[in-house]
């Protein structure tokens, strides 16, 4: 059994008992201090919706991560992306196509931008110092937000692709009065689910997904190899492209598609530092932790402190993990030999 | 078409007469600014194994990565001259059509890709060809008949491999493209002695039994002319001497200069240094 399996079958036994651990300790908390509420059964569902909240971060994260990958540029344009993918979806529905139809014409817009991309801003700026790289992706973030309002308005817009919206009750049977789990949430957490998977394979095994590996370790070697940068930096961008577009989807229905949304990304950010910037299975862990753990800080312990935890619990987790961990969870070891 | 004293029966591959490649006064500039080559020429006969010998800073890198197309991504330009592959220039070739064409680069310091399998690493070596994963796993199977230290590595990440491992990966991962002919850049650096023996062993083997034709540059000049068959000397971006293996081992100033040797003995420091004074203000 090679490491990382034991690894991560530790952890998959670990992680319930933390859980149950954190609980015990809040319900201990709970029956010394009467500002606390505390019952299993709302202490899940409070989990439950963090961890799928967690999902729409993972979302955002992985968009990232495959750009750092393939070109260890941090994109900040990322969060503009999910915003002018989500903005473009809306337009085309808007004009009176399905969903479906508008969904695969945005991926096109999304794959043409990546184009436009790759020509005008990553070819002329080829070897620069990463930094530069990073400066561009700025320009990018001002560019996209500023276009996708110019094509198609500003105004708060709905969106709505017919995912049922409807709380239920899971549970019943073991918790007094069931668990309230909204199914949209449900449904962005398979969805999530599917398009890692599927991107984990490619990275893993296919011809390309090799080839953009190997182009994030060394460009130059890559090149050397016969491997042409050019491409792979348009299958790149446009596969980031395509997960803006579903995250887009995720979070445009849930809060609107607005402006907001390119703020999003910078939630992603303590995601990317947890999970680690290179890894996909981390953006969707980091994702996890930070959105259940900012869901039941908020919620238990909040009212212990006056509240609004939430808005900075994911940054101070971030900021112990670049004291302890700096790769993150799941990040490539940087390789040192002695 | 002469022969070293290691390889005293001519291989079928040497025998086949006519240049693989032929470099006609080529003048790099990097930066717009910065003269590199000024006025390279050289050619590598098919099947042949060529020397590119000097100092540091002379200019071997930059005229295999001239030949080999990397210079773009460095901000360098041939300015002047052609290079010829069989006959046809490939001098505007982007590095994925040339590896097509048949030309790799083992670059300097062998740069493996570090998180990638040593396995992993040979077959993105394959990743310009189409001839289906059949022919790749026979391929990979070729590679580790020659380096067998590669098989026994194939699951380890490159990054965590020995110096000499990586050598062997980065010319296992040049060989997967099925080139017509390598360019090595300083195969011996930070390796040892035995080691750098292996590797060049194996470069010889390549070259006879495969019909790889190399083109390597190498600081090692001893090593360097014990198997190739023909030399050139570059000093500050030109060539200075030519010459087959042996007689520019046979050379006095190549002695004195790249071999430490010379006619009468040691000599002082001081006698050396003015020699050497007087001739580069020549």
């Amino acid at each position: 059994m090679n490491p990382t399996t034991l690894r991560f079958g530790i952890w998959m036994l670990a992680t319930p008992l933390l859980i149950a651990t954190i609980g015990l300790g809040f319900q201990g908390l709970a029956a010394v201090n009467s500002a606390m509420f505390f019952t299993w059964g709302y202490f899940v569902e409070v989990l439950i919706a963090g961890l799928l909240q967690g999902v729409l971060y993972s979302l955002v994260a992985l968009g990232f991560v495959l750009i750092f990958k393939a070109s260890g540029v941090f994109n900040f344009a990322q969060g503009s992306m999910v915003l002018f993918a989500a903005l473009t979806l809306v337009g085309f529905i808007e004009m009176g196509l399905h969903w479906t139809l508008a969904f695969v014409v945005t991926a096109g817009v999304m794959v043409l931008l990546a184009m436009v991309i790759e020509k005008v801003v990553l070819r002329p700026l080829v070897n620069q110092p990463h930094i530069i790289l990073f400066m561009a992706t700025i320009g990018i973030f001002y560019f996209l937000d500023g276009f996708g309002q110019t094509l198609w308005g500003s105004d708060v817009k709905l969106l709505d692709i017919g995912i049922p919206k409807d709380p239920r009750f899971i549970l019943e049977g073991i918790f007094e009065g069931g668990i309230l789990v909204n199914s949209f949430d449900l449904v962005a957490a398979l969805v999530g689910a599917a398009l890692v998977a599927v991107l984990a394979l490619f990275f893993q095994y296919t011809r390309v997904g090799r080839a953009l590996r190997a182009v994030a370790d060394d460009h130059q070697a890559a090149l050397s190899v016969g491997i042409p940068l050019k491409t792979i930096w348009v299958i790149v961008w446009s596969v980031a492209g395509i997960v803006a577009l579903v995250a887009g989807i995720m979070w445009g229905s849930k809060a609107g598609v607005q402006f907001s949304l390119a703020l999003i990304a910078f939630k992603a950010l303590p995601v990317l530092i947890l999970g680690g910037f290179t890894s996909i299975p981390g953006a969707i862990v980091g994702g996890l932790i930070i959105g259940a753990g900012e869901q039941v800080a908020e919620v238990f312990v909040g009212p212990l402190v006056g509240g609004a935890i939430q808005d900075w619990f994911a940054y101070m987790l971030a900021l112990v993990f670049l004291l302890f961990r700096p790769q993150g969870l799941f990040g490539e070891r940087i390789i040192e030999r002695i | 078409m002469s022969h070293t004293a290691t390889s005293p029966s001519p291989s079928p591959q040497a025998v086949a007469a006519g240049p693989i490649l032929v470099v006609n006064n080529i003048e790099v500039i990097y930066d717009h600014v910065i003269l590199v080559l000024k006025g390279v020429s050289l050619e590598v006969p098919k099947g042949g194994i060529v020397a590119l010998l000097g100092a540091n800073g002379a200019g071997k890198t930059t005229t295999l990565k001239a030949i080999s197309n990397l210079l773009h991504a460095e901000r360098g330009e041939v300015t002047k001259g052609s290079i010829e592959l069989e006959g046809a220039r490939v001098d505007a070739l982007t590095p994925n059509d040339l590896v097509k064409a048949g030309v790799v680069q083992v670059m300097e310091g062998r740069h493996c890709f570090e998180h990638l399998t040593i396995e992993e690493n040979l077959l993105t070596g394959a990743y310009t060809r189409k001839d289906g994963r059949a022919a790749v796993q026979d391929d990979i199977e070729l590679v580790y008949n020659y380096f067998p230290r590669l098989k026994a590595r194939r699951g380890s990440m490159a990054g965590y491999t020995s110096g000499g491992e990586q050598q062997m990966c980065a010319i296992g991962r040049a060989l997967m493209s099925r080139p017509k002919m390598i360019l090595l850049d300083e195969p011996s650096m930070g390796l040892a002695p035995q080691l750098v023996e292996t590797i060049f062993e194996t470069v010889k083997r390549l070259n006879e039994e495969e019909g790889v034709s190399f083109l390597l540059a190498e600081q090692n000049t001893n090593v360097a002319l014990r198997y190739a068959r023909y030399g050139y000397i570059l000093e500050n971006g030109r060539v200075v001497l030519d010459g087959d293996a042996d007689k520019l081992r046979e050379n006095e100033d190549v002695k004195e200069f790249y071999l430490g040797l010379s006619a009468g003995g040691r000599r002082s420091y001081r006698d050396v240094k003015h020699y050497k004074r007087r001739k580069r203000w020549l």
